[in-house]
Formats: C-alpha cells, sequence, structure tokens
C-alpha cells in the first residue's frame, strides 16, 4: 500500500521531500539535530532516485502530473533515463557528503548558523534534483535560481574573507546565465505559446525558418554554458570552490556543473532537436573547439596553483571540457562516453575534494607547501587522493580509463580522430599536477604542520573512500554505467530526430 | 527599424537597450552595489519582454464575461511575478553579501578589493 | 534621545507628524495587505504581493520608530519561525493532496466537490506564499537595518 503509493508519486518526491526538509531544519535548530535530520532525507532522496532508475527498466519515460493538470498546460515532471542517472548522480553526492559535512562544517562554520548550512543544503540539493526531474521550461528556470541562489550562500559561508568575493562573483555571473535562459525561454514561449518542453519540440517551426528561435538557441546556449562553466565562461568556477567550505565544494563539484550539463543537453536534444543545433546551427564545431580550449588551457593552468583546491578546480574545467566533447561529437557513441564522464567525473572529483577537505581539517591549509611530507601522517586521506588522482589521468582499473576509452573510441568512429589523440595529450597534463601533489606529500620532509597533523575522523575518511572505491569498482565493471549511458543517448537522439 | 510599420515592436526596443544597459554597468563599473544595480536593470529587461508578450491591444482580463471577445495572456504575467521575485531574493542576496564584503575589505571597489587581495 | 533613535536607524522621534501619520496609517496597510491577500481568487491579487505590503506596514514601523522597537513587534525568532511555517504550509497542502490519493498540489480531492477543493486549496497556498514573503521581507529588512558598523 504504502510502496504503491510511493512508486505512484516518486517523480513529484523526489523533489518535493528536500523542500519541505529545508524549513523543517530551519525549525530543528540545533546543529547535530539537523543534521541527522538533513543527513536522513538525503539518503531517502537516494533511495527514490534509485527507485526511478529502477522502474525506468519496465516503463520508458516516468511522467507525473503537478497538481493533475494534463501536459501542455500543467506542470510536468519528466523522467527519463537521462534524468535518471543525473538524479542518482546528484542524490548520491548528496547522501555521501552529508555525513562527511558533519566534522567538516563543526570545523569550518560557526555552530550557530549550522542548521541554516542544513536548510541551505537542502534546498540546493532539491534545486538541483527539480531541474533535472522537470519537464516545463520556466519550471527549470525556477529550480536552477533555488539551487543557485542556495549555493551562493553556501560558498559565501567559507572562513577566507574571499569567500564573500568569489560568492559576489558567481551571484553575477549566475545571475545571467539564469537571466539568460529565462530570456531563451521567453522568446521560445513568443513562438511556440507553450512552456512545456516536449511541446515546445512538437510546436517548433521547421529549422531555419524563424529568427526568434535562433535567438532563443543562442540565449539558451549561453545561459548553460554559464552554468557549466565551460572555458572560456569558467571564470567564477576557480574562486567559488577554492574558497568554500570543503564539504560544499565536494557537493557542488560534483553536481552542480554536471546539472548545467543536463541542461545543455535537455535543450539542445529533447527541444531544439539535434538536427538543429548541429545541422542549422554550428554547435557542434562550437562545442569541440572550447572543449579542446578548455582541456587544454585549463589543464595547464591547473599546473602552476599552489593551492590545491584552486587546481582542483581548474582541473574541473578541463574535465568539463571531456564532457563537452562527448556532445560535441554529436553520435551517439559521443554524447554516451560525455554521459559516462558526467557520472564518472562526478565520482572521481568529489572524492578529490573530500580527500583535500580532510587535509584541511587537519592542517589548516590547502597551500601545496603545507602538504610536505603529509603522506607519513595521513596515509588513508593521501592514498585516496593518489587513486582519485590516477582516475583523473585516465590510468586503467580506474573510471577516468573507461570515460577516456570511450571518448577516444567515439571521435575516431565519428571520424574525428585529431580529437581522440588531443585527448591522450592532454591527460599528460593532469599527469603533471597530480604528480606536484602527489611528490609533495610523500617524498619530502614532513613540515612541522603536517608532522602533527593526524589521520582525518572515520566520518570523513569513510565517505571519501565511498567515492574513491566507487572509482575503481565502475573502473574495473563498467558494464552498469555504459549500458545505461548508451541507452541514455540512445533515447536522447532519438527524441528530436 | 520602422516604428511607423511596427509599432508593436516598440516595446522590444525597449528590452534590447535595457538588457544591453544593464550588462554594460554590469560589465563596466567596479562598485560592487552598482554591479547589483546593473543586474537589477538586466532583469527588468525580461520582465518588460514577457510583459509585453501578454499584452494584445484591446484585450481584457482573462475571465469569461458577455461581450468581451479578446483576452490578454495572463500566463506571462504569472512567469514574471515568479522572476520578480527570484530578483528581489538575488538582490537582497547580492547586497548582503556587499555589506558583508566592506565589512571584511572596508571597500565596496572591485580593483581595491583585488589589490587587497593581491598583496596578502 | 533624539540621536539614540537616529542610530537605532529611525528617523528623528521628535518629528510629531511622521509619528501620528505612521500610527494611522499602519493598521489600513495591514488591512489592506489581508484584502488583496483574501481576495486574490476572486480579483487581482495574491501571496505574494500581499506579503510585501504587510511587511511594509512593519518595515515603515522600523523606519519611523526604530529597528530595535519593530524587533520587539515582530521578534525575529518568530519572524524566521513563519518563514518555514509558510513553506510548509504551502508543501502541507500538497501532501494532503497526495495522501487524499490525488496527484501533488491537485486542489480538487481538498474539497467536497472539484470547485471547492480549488478554493480551498489556493487559499490556503496562497495564505502560505503570504506568511512566507511577509516574513522573508521583514527579515531581510531586520538583517540590513540591525547590522552594527
Amino acid at each position: 500500500m504504502i510502496a504503491q503509493f510511493v512508486s505512484q508519486h516518486l517523480p513529484a518526491l523526489q523533489v518535493v521531500v528536500p523542500l519541505i526538509a529545508a524549513p523543517v531544519c530551519v525549525l530543528l535548530r540545533r546543529p547535530t539535530l539537523s543534521w541527522l535530520f538533513a543527513l536522513i532525507v538525503t539518503w531517502i532522496c537516494f533511495a527514490m532516485s534509485i527507485a526511478l532508475l529502477i522502474r525506468l527498466e519496465s516503463a520508458g519515460t516516468i511522467v507525473y502530473e503537478m497538481g493533475g493538470w494534463p501536459a501542455p498546460w500543467g506542470i510536468e515532471y519528466r523522467i527519463g533515463m537521462t534524468s535518471a542517472i543525473v538524479l542518482v548522480i546528484v542524490s548520491g553526492i548528496g547522501s555521501v557528503v552529508m555525513p562527511y559535512a558533519k566534522a567538516s562544517v563543526a570545523a569550518e562554520i560557526d555552530p550557530a548558523r549550522h542548521y541554516l548550512f542544513y536548510t541551505c543544503y537542502l534546498l540546493c540539493l532539491c534545486g538541483l534534483l527539480g531541474v533535472v526531474a522537470t519537464g516545463d521550461a520556466f519550471n527549470l528556470f525556477v529550480f536552477l535560481e533555488i539551487s543557485s541562489l542556495s549555493s551562493y550562500v553556501l560558498i559565501g559561508l567559507g572562513r577566507d574573507r574571499r569567500a564573500l568575493t568569489a560568492a559576489f562573483q558567481y551571484l553575477v555571473m549566475g545571475t545571467i546565465g539564469a537571466t539568460s535562459i529565462v530570456i531563451g525561454i521567453g522568446l521560445l514561449y513568443l513562438v511556440t505559446g507553450s512552456l512545456n518542453m516536449a511541446d515546445i519540440a512538437a510546436r517548433l517551426p521547421e529549422p531555419g525558418t524563424n529568427r526568434t528561435v535562433l535567438v532563443a538557441f543562442a540565449f539558451l546556449g549561453l545561459g548553460a554554458a554559464l552554468k557549466l562553466a565551460l572555458f572560456p565562461l569558467h571564470v567564477w568556477l576557480p574562486a567559488a570552490y577554492t574558497h568554500a567550505p570543503s564539504a560544499v565544494t565536494a557537493f557542488l563539484a560534483a553536481t552542480a556543473t554536471k546539472v548545467g550539463v543536463y541542461i545543455l543537453l535537455r535543450f539542445i536534444f529533447t527541444v531544439f532537436g539535434a538536427t538543429f543545433a548541429f545541422t542549422t546551427m554550428p554547435l557542434d564545431a562550437m562545442l569541440l573547439a572550447l572543449a579542446v580550449a578548455a582541456m587544454f588551457v585549463a589543464s595547464a593552468i591547473a599546473i602552476f596553483q599552489n593551492n590545491v583546491k584552486r587546481m582542483l578546480a581548474y582541473s574541473s574545467v578541463a574535465q568539463i571540457g571531456y564532457m563537452v566533447l562527448g556532445i560535441g561529437i554529436a553520435t551517439q557513441a559521443g554524447v554516451a562516453a560525455g554521459l559516462i564522464h558526467l557520472f564518472n567525473h562526478a565520482l572521481m572529483k568529489g572524492g578529490l575534494f573530500m580527500a583535500i577537505g580532510c587535509v584541511f581539517l587537519r592542517t589548516g591549509s590547502v597551500r601545496l607547501e603545507s602538504m610536505s611530507g603529509i603522506a607519513r601522517t595521513m596515509p588513508w586521506t593521501m592514498a585516496a587522493f593518489v587513486l582519485g588522482g590516477l582516475s583523473l589521468i585516465g590510468v586503467p582499473l580506474t573510471v577516468g580509463f573507461i570515460s577516456k576509452l570511450y571518448l577516444i573510441r567515439a571521435s575516431f568512429e565519428a571520424g574525428l580522430w585529431p580529437f581522440g589523440v588531443l585527448v591522450v595529450l592532454s591527460s599528460l597534463l593532469a599527469v603533471a599536477y597530480i604528480w606536484r601533489v602527489v611528490e609533495t606529500a610523500y617524498f619530502r620532509e614532513p613540515t612541522a604542520e603536517a608532522a602533527r597533523a593526524t589521520e582525518a575522523p572515520l566520518s570523513m575518511l569513510l565517505p571519501t573512500w565511498v567515492l574513491i572505491g566507487a572509482c575503481v569498482y565502475f573502473g574495473i565493471d563498467a558494464e552498469l554505467t555504459v549500458d545505461t549511458a548508451f541507452r541514455a543517448a540512445a533515447a536522447l537522439m532519438q527524441a528530436n530526430p | 527599424m520602422d516604428f511607423e510599420i511596427h509599432p508593436g515592436l516598440y516595446n522590444y526596443a525597449v528590452v534590447v537597450m535595457l538588457m544591453m544597459a544593464g550588462l554594460y554597468i554590469v560589465i563596466t563599473r567596479g562598485n560592487l552595489v552598482k554591479k547589483i544595480v546593473g543586474l537589477n536593470v538586466f532583469q527588468a529587461s525580461v520582465f518588460v519582454l514577457y510583459i509585453t508578450m501578454g499584452k494584445i491591444i484591446g484585450g481584457t482580463a482573462p475571465i469569461l464575461e458577455d461581450g468581451f471577445k479578446v483576452y490578454s495572456n495572463p500566463l506571462p504575467h504569472v512567469l514574471i511575478l515568479t522572476a520578480i521575485v527570484v530578483g528581489v531574493a538575488t538582490t537582497a542576496l547580492g547586497l548582503a553579501l556587499v555589506v558583508r564584503i566592506r565589512e571584511a575589505y572596508g571597500t565596496i571597489e572591485e580593483d581595491e578589493i583585488q589589490r587587497q587581495d593581491e598583496s596578502r | 534621545m533624539t540621536e539614540s533613535s537616529v542610530r537605532e536607524g529611525g528617523v528623528r522621534s521628535s518629528n510629531m507628524v511622521l509619528r501620528v501619520v505612521c500610527k494611522l496609517l499602519i493598521p489600513f496597510i495591514m488591512l489592506f495587505a489581508l484584502y488583496v491577500q483574501f481576495h486574490g481568487d476572486y480579483g487581482p491579487g495574491g501571496g505574494f504581493q500581499a506579503g510585501v505590503i504587510f511587511s511594509a506596514a512593519i518595515i515603515l514601523y522600523g523606519l519611523i520608530f526604530g529597528v530595535h522597537n519593530a524587533m520587539r513587534v515582530a521578534p525575529p525568532k518568530v519572524v524566521r519561525v513563519l518563514i518555514a511555517a509558510g513553506v510548509l504550509l504551502y508543501a502541507g497542502t500538497g501532501v494532503a493532496s497526495l495522501l487524499l490519493g490525488a496527484n501533488f498540489l491537485d486542489y480538487d480531492v481538498l474539497g467536497h466537490e472539484a470547485v471547492e477543493g480549488q478554493h480551498l486549496g489556493i487559499l490556503l497556498i496562497e495564505f502560505g506564499v503570504g506568511t512566507t514573503v511577509a516574513a522573508v521581507m521583514t527579515t531581510i529588512y531586520f538583517a540590513f537595518a540591525s547590522r552594527q558598523r
């Protein structure tokens, strides 16, 4: 009875549960109590997203009408294969970061504000899940702003005063991005008279016959690119990730940009259609060029960073390049490779940022200098970092290898073999910046700080290793991710042939 | 554009001008409060865009009554009500950050803040 | 006296005209807010507008009599609880319709028949919105006005 009730309303509950939980967190007020409550809620969310993915095995897409109003008039939630994958990533990372957050937040944020931290965290989770679940264009914007506004707050909670300027910069750029998205949606509404994405797709005029559609496409592309930090619109990302509290960085790095990629996919494939985006508009060429630029420039900048968090943030920009490269290849294999990397990168970057958060907890610094010899006193943390780093480079038996394998294969199949070569070459840059950390941590004499440091508490180490373990597990047994990603890509390509 | 022939396009010209003015302020001004103002102007352009597309000359509120045939579209108004609320939230949060920045740095000029960050 | 009230963010409290007019206006502002709130399902209006108008009454009081007096009228702790309560009322209405066997936020099932249900539903939803908006606007004002230099 209850199981049937829950399964019937899963798409709504997925978003509504964290939305209801957020104000309850405000009422609870006590730090531990609100943490425990938020922890349970994130786990429930994760369970629900898994249940949705399982239910998709039998049903093609799950459609849920909000308020009982049918689709073109009411707001419709539409879960397909792609959205199910992203839902699992977002809620999964959300639930793994939560146990980690307790010790990390206790060290970095004033106890009187803990309940507000968890409230914002839940709101951010709700926004991200809502963006993915909804089938309504304007609803997407509203959820995007819910997640963005709460993430500005979360970033601004960082201890350093530069967290404030980083949050402000992100606020300005994020708002421009989100406003561009509304302009795009408005123009689409002007042309089609509908806000439902599937309905818009059906009502759009023949490609190339309507200039308003072109402008709408440009605005939506710009907004999505700003949100996913596509090079050269990434300038907000490094500062924001560097100065945000450790738990926030781990959560946002693994989820926020992924949802940005999802928005791009959603608009390209299910609204405008691949033909319009890649034939009428030269989006594939643009994405390929920007992706390659991101892969090389951001990786090169990462090598010269002395702040390890900032280094990983630049590496994130480069990794986003790989995802976008997959989309730019514009074949089913390419999009699937992009999706595989989306999933895999969430695992490894989440794990890496969590490992650095452990170091920050014990030494109070994320500078490279202060990490010399740290592997002697924090062996488990650094072992996690090394494994995550190997995955970032793309060493076999890690998820990074799987991503790059499929990216290279897709580019060769599409006749774009130079891009396959570029993927390999840019991986060499990753070797450089990961090696700098490894060399400092393992082969230098410990500083006084590093020698005094002790291993991170189990509550932080365990979640870190869960993600790093997943990196290795899905690196060895990639069948599940690859299979799901290919099915999602097939659904996307079919959506609007 | 000939406004004599296309009076309906007048609003869209206003939208574009507001949009560009807002974006220009955000990009060129170093004062953080002015950046927020620019952001507001930018968002206001979107409000005008939406309201414009909902308006039909001679249209009335969409309440079914005898004698009225032409109705304005209420949906854009509702959408923009939501967007205004989002805009208010963004402005409040932005200004709150500016207050905190001012307390931490003693200035709200971007170049001054950058200088302080670099000197450390 | 004058100096202290200026520091509290209020206008010189010796200004009799402002104080009297303010006291006269506030009840009507609040009444108008309630009208906009509850007449919202028959005419123009609704929770957003009503909430802002209602908070305008509190903010006006704060401007004239000082933010600390306004905080005694609307204690920040209570206001903060109201923010959460409004959202919960909104979401709770949705959950109620879920429990009554319809989709989330389907008001049809709230009353004996569909139209009555829609009326009740939108009334509750808008009341939740109004509560939260009024509380949020008041909190924003308090947050800025009571900030120590």
